[in-house]
C-alpha cells in the first residue's frame, strides 16, 4: 500500500533531522521524505499528521512475549497488538520462555509465528546455556542461523564463572554478543527489594547493589579476557554505571541499558507492598535513579526499554515477596521517554535516540532510521494529548506497571510496519 | 481507605491495624489509654465485657504460633466475641487455594475481624486493600505478624510496658538488643518509640543481623547504630533484648550461639552498665542462655511475664477501638 504521511514533524535522530515533511512509502520502504512526492507517486491512503511528530518505528530491547510456554500470561496476537499500539516496530524478546529458546527449532517456530503482515520484527536471544541451566553451552552457530540476535540467559546467572569464561569465548569466536544481567547469584539470592532503607523499613529482603557490582566487575574482566562483545541488560545503580563507563573509557566493547522503569522511579514507589513494583533488578535508591537518567542523557546509557514482561493477575496479587518479578512496557515506552525527555529537558531527537537509533547500532542492523531507500517502520504520535494509564486502556495481556493511574502524555496515532498500517487510532484519509 | 495510609479511614480513624509506622501519637496513646482498665477485667470473677458480642474473630495463622494466637484468642473471648482459629497451613494453602480465595471464603461467612500472622512481609496490606477494593471496608484486619515487617500488637504491649514503668517517653534512651534484620517486633518497636518521642534508641547487634541501612530505617529517627553491647547498654532506661531466630538464619550470619551469647547476650554484668532502674523487657520465646541469661530473666529489673499480661489488655484494646470504627 502506498501511504502518504502528510503535515507531521519529522524526528530522525541517526540523522538529526527534525523538520517539517512529508513522508511517502511504497513497497514497504521509504520512497520520499519532502515536500512532494516522488515521480509517479500517488497514495493509496493519507495519514494526517498535522500536530504529530513522525519518528522512526521504536526498537525494544527487552520485550517477552512469553511464547512458547506461558500463554496464560500473553500470546504472541496479544503481545503484538501492544507493541504495534505502543509505537514498537522491532522487539528483542530474552530466551526465558517454557521451555528456554535453547535449540534452533524453537527459535525458527518463534520467528515463523511472528512473521505476520503488521507484528513487529522480532529478534530472539537464544539461551547462552541449555536450558539457562548455566552448565553447557547451547549450539550457537545453529541458533543464530535459525535468527538469533546475541545470546543470554535472561534473569539467570552463571553460577560459575569458568562455564561464563567459555561462553563468551565460544560467542566471541563467531563474533556473536553476549548480553547479561549483572546480578550474582548468590548475593541476590532471597532478596526482593533493593537494599536500603526502604526495604529496611518495610522488612523486605534486600538485593545489595554489590550484587550488581560484583557481577559487572567479573563481567568485565571476562570480556578483557575474551575479546567478545558485551551488552549489559538493564543496569540499576549508580554504581554499576560508574564501571561500565570506566570500561568503556578503557575501550572494551561494552554498552548497556536500563528501563523504563528504572529511569522514573525508586525503592519508595514500593508504597505500601506494592506488588507492580517489585521488578527484577529492584528499583533502586533515588541517587541510584538519578544517576543513571544522567548516564541516558549522556549516553554513558545506550539504550532505554521496557523489559515488557506481562505478569497475570494470579501471579501479582500476591504478598510483595511471593509476586512474579516484571512490568508490561511496551506500550509505555514511548510516553516514559517523553516525560524524560521534558523532565530533562532534553532535545527529542537526543530522546528518542535511545529507542531508535541507538538500540539499531546495538542490534548492528539497518534499522531505526528515516531515509529514502530505508524500511518504512514509522510511528506517528500526537506528543500533547494526555492520558491515564489504565488497565483498561492496555493492549498487553498483561495489566502489570507500577505506573498504573498515572497520567502521560504521548499517543501513538499510526504505527507502520514494513509499510503495513499496523496500528491506527484512526481511519486513512 | 485512606491511601496514604491504608490503616486509617477518611476521618483518620484506625480501621485496620497494619503497623506503627505513620500512626499519630495521639492514636498510640489512645490504645494505651483504652487497654489501661482492660487490665483490671482479668482480674475480675468474671472476665468478660461484652464489647464485642456476636462478633465473629478469625485468627488467620499462616504461619505457625501458639503464643501469639492463644493471647488473641483470650482477648476476642474476654470481649465476647465468637473466635475461630484457623491454621492455615495446614489446610487450604497446601491445597493450593490463593491467599486472597481464602479472604474472599471467610468473609462469606460474614467475618467482622481478621487476625492475621504471614510469613510474607505486607501480606496483611494485600488483605486490607482486597476488601477495600471489594467493598467489604467493615471487616477489620488486625496484623499478628508479617514477615520481618511489623507485629504492632507486640509493638504495642511494649509501649504500655514501658509507660506503666517509666510514665514519659521523652526522657528515655532505649536500647534494642539482638537480631534486628530479620526482627519485625524490632521494627513495630522503633516507630512507636519514635513517634512517642524517645530522644535516644540505640541498635545494638553485630553488622550481620542488622539492616546495611539500619540508621535509616526510619527518617528523622534518633537511632545510633551500636556493635559493642557496653556503649549499647551505657545509662539505657529500658533495655529491650529480641529473640535469636534460629529458623530464619539462612547463611552464614551467626558463628555460634555461645558465641553471641559472649558477645551480645545480656548477663547480670552488662545489664550493670545501665541505669539501675533499667527495666528488661523480651518479646518471648527466651532462648535463655543465647540472647539473655537467666539471672538476668528472673532477675528483679526483668518485666517480661507483665509484658503478656499486658498484651491481653491491649490486643483487647485494639480489638474492640476496631470494631468500634466504621
Amino acid at each position: 500500500m502506498r501511504i502518504e504521511i502528510r503535515n507531521g514533524r519529522v524526528i530522525d535522530p541517526a540523522s538529526g533531522l527534525d523538520r517539517a515533511a512529508d513522508i511517502f512509502v511504497a513497497n514497504g520502504k521509504i520512497v520520499g521524505v519532502g515536500e512532494t512526492a516522488p515521480d509517479g507517486f500517488t497514495a493509496e491512503g493519507v495519514i494526517d499528521a498535522s500536530g504529530c511528530i513522525v519518528c522512526p518505528g521504536l526498537i525494544d530491547l527487552s520485550a517477552r512475549l512469553r511464547e512458547p510456554g506461558f500463554e496464560y500470561k500473553a500470546t504472541l496476537e496479544s503481545e503484538m497488538a501492544a507493541a504495534a499500539a505502543g509505537g514498537v516496530t522491532r522487539l528483542v524478546c530474552p530466551p526465558d520462555t517454557d521451555p528456554p529458546l535453547d535449540e534452533p527449532g524453537l527459535v525458527e517456530m518463534l520467528k515463523y509465528r511472528a512473521r505476520q503482515p503488521g507484528f513487529a520484527h522480532v529478534h530472539p536471544l537464544g539461551a547462552l546455556t541449555i536450558g539457562l541451566a548455566g552448565q553447557r553451552l547451547t549450539e550457537m552457530a545453529e541458533l543464530a542461523e535459525a535468527g538469533c540476535i546475541a545470546f543470554g540467559q535472561a534473569d539467570v546467572s552463571v553460577v560459575d564463572t569458568k562455564v561464563l569464561l567459555r561462553a563468551m569465548q565460544y560467542a566471541a569466536t563467531f563474533g556473536f554478543p553476549v548480553w547479561l544481567q549483572a546480578q550474582d547469584a548468590h548475593l541476590a539470592k532471597g532478596g526482593v527489594a533493593h537494599d536500603g532503607g526502604i526495604a529496611a523499613r518495610l522488612g523486605l529482603a534486600g538485593i545489595p547493589v554489590v550484587a550488581e557490582t560484583v557481577a559487572l566487575a567479573t563481567y568485565l574482566q571476562l570480556v578483557r579476557e575474551t575479546g567478545g562483545r558485551l551488552h549489559i541488560r538493564r543496569l540499576s545503580s549508580a554504581a554499576g554505571l560508574e564501571l561500565v563507563r570506566a570500561a568503556r573509557a578503557d575501550g572494551l566493547p561494552v554498552t548497556c541499558d536500563i528501563t523504563t522503569q528504572h529511569l522514573h522511579l525508586c525503592d519508595r514507589d514500593i508504597g505500601f507492598f506494592n506488588a507492580h513494583a517489585r521488578l527484577n533488578p529492584p528499583l533502586r535508591s533515588a541517587r541510584d535513579r538519578a544517576a543513571l537518567a544522567l548516564g541516558l542523557a549522556d549516553g554513558s546509557i545506550d539504550v532505554l526499554c521496557s523489559d515488557h514482561t506481562p505478569v497475570d493477575d494470579d501471579a501479582k496479587q500476591l504478598p510483595f515477596d511471593e509476586a512474579e518479578p516484571g512490568a508490561t512496557g511496551l506500550e509505555l515506552l514511548l510516553p516514559l521517554t517523553l516525560r524524560w525527555a521534558g523532565t530533562a529537558q532534553l532535545p527529542l531527537t537526543t530522546a528518542l535516540a535511545r529507542i531508535t537509533s541507538d538500540p539499531a547500532r546495538i542490534l548492528g542492523l539497518d534499522c531505526g532510521r528515516i531515509a529514502v531507500g530505508a524500511p518504512a517502520d514509522l510511528c506517528v504520535f500526537d506528543p500533547a494529548t494526555r492520558f491515564t494509564v489504565s488497565r483498561e486502556r492496555l493492549k498487553s495481556q498483561g495489566k502489570n506497571t507500577p505506573f498504573l493511574g498515572r497520567e502521560l502524555a504521548g499517543e501513538v496515532r499510526y504505527t507502520l510496519i514494513d509499510g503495513y498500517l499496523a496500528y491506527a487510532a484512526e481511519k486513512l484519509l | 481507605m485512606n491511601l496514604a495510609n491504608p490503616q486509617l479511614n477518611d476521618h483518620g480513624e484506625l480501621i485496620h491495624l497494619l503497623s506503627l509506622d505513620g500512626l499519630p501519637r495521639e492514636i498510640l496513646h489512645g490504645i494505651l489509654d483504652r487497654a489501661a482498665p482492660f487490665t483490671a477485667v482479668a482480674e475480675r470473677e468474671v472476665k468478660k465485657v461484652p464489647l464485642l458480642r456476636g462478633k465473629s474473630v478469625f485468627n488467620l495463622f499462616f504461619e505457625n504460633s501458639t503464643r501469639t494466637r492463644t493471647t488473641f484468642e483470650i482477648a476476642a473471648k474476654r470481649l465476647s466475641a465468637d473466635v475461630i482459629n484457623l491454621n492455615i497451613n495446614t489446610s487450604s494453602a497446601a491445597k493450593g487455594e490463593s491467599l486472597l480465595d481464602t479472604v474472599d471464603n471467610l468473609a462469606a461467612m460474614q467475618a467482622d475481624m481478621f487476625v492475621v500472622r504471614h510469613a510474607s512481609s505486607g501480606a496483611p496490606y494485600l488483605i486490607a486493600q482486597h476488601l477495600a477494593a471489594t467493598g467489604r471496608n467493615h471487616i477489620h484486619v488486625v496484623n499478628a505478624g508479617d514477615g520481618s515487617h511489623s507485629h504492632p500488637t507486640q509493638g504495642l504491649l511494649d509501649m504500655y510496658t514501658i509507660r506503666h514503668y517509666k510514665r514519659d517517653f521523652t526522657k528515655l534512651t532505649v536500647a534494642v538488643v539482638g537480631d534486628i534484620l530479620h526482627s519485625r517486633v524490632a521494627r513495630s518497636q522503633l516507630h512507636a518509640l519514635v513517634t512517642l518521642g524517645v530522644p535516644e534508641i540505640r541498635l545494638v547487634g553485630p553488622k550481620t543481623l542488622l539492616p546495611a541501612a539500619a540508621a535509616r530505617m526510619i527518617e528523622k529517627g534518633p537511632l545510633r547504630v551500636c556493635h559493642d553491647i557496653n556503649e549499647g547498654l551505657r545509662g539505657a532506661d529500658v533495655v529491650m533484648t529480641l529473640r535469636l531466630q534460629n529458623e530464619r538464619m539462612q547463611g552464614a550470619l551467626l558463628p555460634s550461639p555461645q558465641e553471641y551469647f559472649k558477645s551480645y547476650g545480656l548477663t547480670p554484668e552488662k545489664l550493670e552498665l545501665a541505669k539501675p532502674d533499667a527495666i528488661v523487657m523480651h518479646p518471648g520465646p527466651m532462648n535463655r542462655g543465647i540472647e539473655i541469661d537467666s539471672a538476668v530473666a528472673d532477675g528483679k529489673q526483668a518485666v517480661i511475664l507483665p509484658q503478656v499480661t499486658f498484651g491481653i489488655a491491649v490486643r483487647m484494646a485494639v480489638m474492640s477501638m476496631l470494631a468500634g470504627s466504621q
